[in-house]
């Protein structure tokens, strides 16, 4: 699985990065380049099967226009992130009620994604401040949570928030690697992200972040679609898609069973 | 060796799920039960979320009665009269159900209120079943001979209006108590994915009075409609019902239903009873239990929802 996934995401790049060099005329002047950033994926679609257990992507990256002096004393930073499909999450909290454990309180976030991975060069919070990662909504602690409807109780937010993003990480949908990305060259970097078993279906975004010293610089995205295989996932699409009738293939199932059980055994 | 369940959405180890189905298979030809009230909280011990197994559990129910069905009707030890009426109030009942249970859902208390259903019923009836087997082993270690129940004709059953003969059954009732333990039962099949003839055959035996040689088969011919119906509906309203999950419990059950009748039948009546009250008190206690313990975690997330 692990090589196959690998192969249908072999990479892309290294183009720019000499073409654009190239293009730079002698005497002009080093600080007015801005640097780049390129990243890719040799298709736009993963296909993996329903007994799929997670795996691991590697994303390959170049950063362009750098400047080898602030390259070397390591100022630039990558931040790769594959962000799923986005939905509505709702959080329940349980309160002893009567002696029984039930749901009380609950809260909506409005479209946050339902897997995300993250792998960095370094920890998030040494790469930048943490208001800037909340401005750019990157890192698990930044996404921002947005409840739907109206909130009593502002201290309720932050713990629903904290429950929210700790529930979603010990799932395994978020993760985080703060060594994920590391430079293969002088600009060029490669970025493994974990896969969780349980990955949602549909587009999902890869999203490639750049700073130096501390400054964000520029970001690149690419849609990566997920698209789960197999008779399971045929079931599930029956399911959704022809409700009625998987519900009469259940009950004629049912029934074939039980009267097929009764014939066998009478005969002996 | 395990399998994905698409609409659970979970791996589980095949033989824990063919065991669980050969088991509750076995009991249920042994006792001359669906199995529903059993199979539904086993899933529910194995993580299957509750949502999955009731709708489930009322497929599965399906293929257990199916043979049980067809039998009372070859030999038409049926009443099809008395089983339309209670159809009538099944369906309406499953209906309501499915709403309810689409509510609860909604609201996130789906899991409680089932368990808490499970619980009440299988305390009651678990109970009632011991006390009432303990006291005929006692009496038969007596040998005091049973007191006959007298048929109550001044039941106030059979005050009510809106009466019709049933000539099979050779009685005559009106129908409201038939529509409404029907309208019961139903909601009880959509809500906790059970059959419900551990209910609907005492109903009918002490509070209709209805005849004991047509009461299993009506029973059966009710139980098979309606859980058809609400396996039908819940696919179509909740997407819950896994059918993989369904296909091996079923295979497993009518297997093993098939031994249980056997040993079933060399048993004694009042024995059978009391092992059946011990198992279903133990099972309603586990939920109990389930429900008081603090939860490893308060907090709970889902996606997608609302």
């Amino acid at each position: 699985m692990r090589r196959f996934l690998a192969a249908l995401l072999s990479i892309v790049l290294l183009l720019p990065t000499a073409a654009m060099a190239q293009m730079l005329l002698p005497g002009q002047a080093a600080q007015s380049k801005t640097e780049g950033l390129e990243i890719g994926t040799s298709t736009s679609e993963i296909a993996i099967t329903s007994d799929f257990r997670g795996a691991d992507l590697t994303i390959f990256g170049a950063v362009t226009n750098t400047d080898s002096l602030l390259l070397a004393i390591g100022q630039y930073d990558v931040v790769v992130v594959l962000e799923g499909p986005r939905e509505n999450a709702t959080v329940r909290r349980k309160e002893r009620v009567f002696g029984v454990w039930m749901n009380t309180r609950s809260m909506t976030f409005e479209a946050v994604p339902h897997s995300y991975s993250m792998s960095s060069s370094r920890m998030l919070d040494d790469i930048t401040t943490p208001l800037d990662l909340t401005d750019r909504g990157i890192g698990i602690d930044h996404i921002p949570l947005t409840p739907v409807g109206f909130v009593g109780n502002a201290s309720n937010l932050g713990e629903f928030r904290q429950a929210f993003r700790r529930l979603q990480e010990n799932g395994g949908l978020y993760d985080r690697d703060p060594s994920g990305v590391r430079f293969v060259s002088s600009s060029l970097f490669k970025a493994s992200l974990r896969l969780p078993a349980n990955i949602p279906n549909g587009v999902h975004t890869v999203r490639a972040y750049l700073f130096k010293s501390g400054n964000f610089i520029t970001e690149k995205s690419v849609p990566l679609r997920v698209i789960k295989t197999g008779i399971e996932q045929m079931i599930t699409d029956a399911a959704h898609s022809q409700p009625i009738a998987y519900g009469l293939v259940s009950v004629f199932l049912a029934l074939i069973t039980g009267w097929g059980a009764s014939v066998v055994f009478r005969k002996d | 060796m395990t399998i994905y369940l698409p609409i659970a959405e979970l791996s589980v180890n095949i033989f824990i799920i063919l065991g669980m189905g050969a088991a509750v298979g076995f009991l249920s030809g042994m006792f001359g039960v669906g199995g529903g009230f059993l199979i539904t909280p086993l899933l529910i011990f194995y993580n299957i979320p509750p949502v999955v197994a009731v709708a489930t559990g009322a497929n599965q129910v399906v293929a257990s009665s199916i043979s049980g069905a067809i039998t009372h009707f070859r030999r038409g030890s049926l009443d099809l009269k008395l089983g339309t009426v209670l159809l009538i109030g099944g369906l309406t009942g499953a209906t309501i159900g499915i709403w309810i249970f689409s509510l609860l859902r909604r609201i996130g208390q789906l899991d409680l209120i089932i368990s808490l259903l499970y619980v009440v019923f299988l305390g009651t009836v678990g109970g009632l079943m011991l006390v009432e087997s303990v006291s005929a082993m006692r009496r038969a270690a007596k040998n005091v001979p049973p007191t006959p129940r007298r048929p109550g004709h001044h039941h106030w059953v059979h005050k009510l209006p809106l009466k019709m003969r049933f000539k099979k059954s050779k009685i005559f009732l009106s129908v409201i108590p038939v529509v409404a333990l029907g309208f019961g039962i139903g909601i009880l099949t959509s809500v906790m994915g059970v059959g419900g003839g551990f209910i609907m055959v005492p109903a009918m035996i002490y509070l209709l009075r209805i005849p004991t040689n047509v009461v299993v088969g009506t029973s059966l011919f009710q139980i098979i409609f309606v859980t058809a119906y609400t396996t039908v509906v819940q696919a179509a309203t909740n997407f819950s019902v896994d059918i993989v999950l369904a296909f091996f419990l079923m295979i497993a059950g009518v297997i093993g239903a098939q031994y249980g009748v056997r040993v079933g039948q060399k048993l004694r009546g009042e024995q059978l009873r009391a092992l059946l009250g011990l198992l279903v008190l133990a099972v309603g206690l586990r939920l109990a239990v389930a429900l008081v313990v603090t939860p490893a975690d308060v907090y709970s997330v889902v996606m997608g929802a609302n």
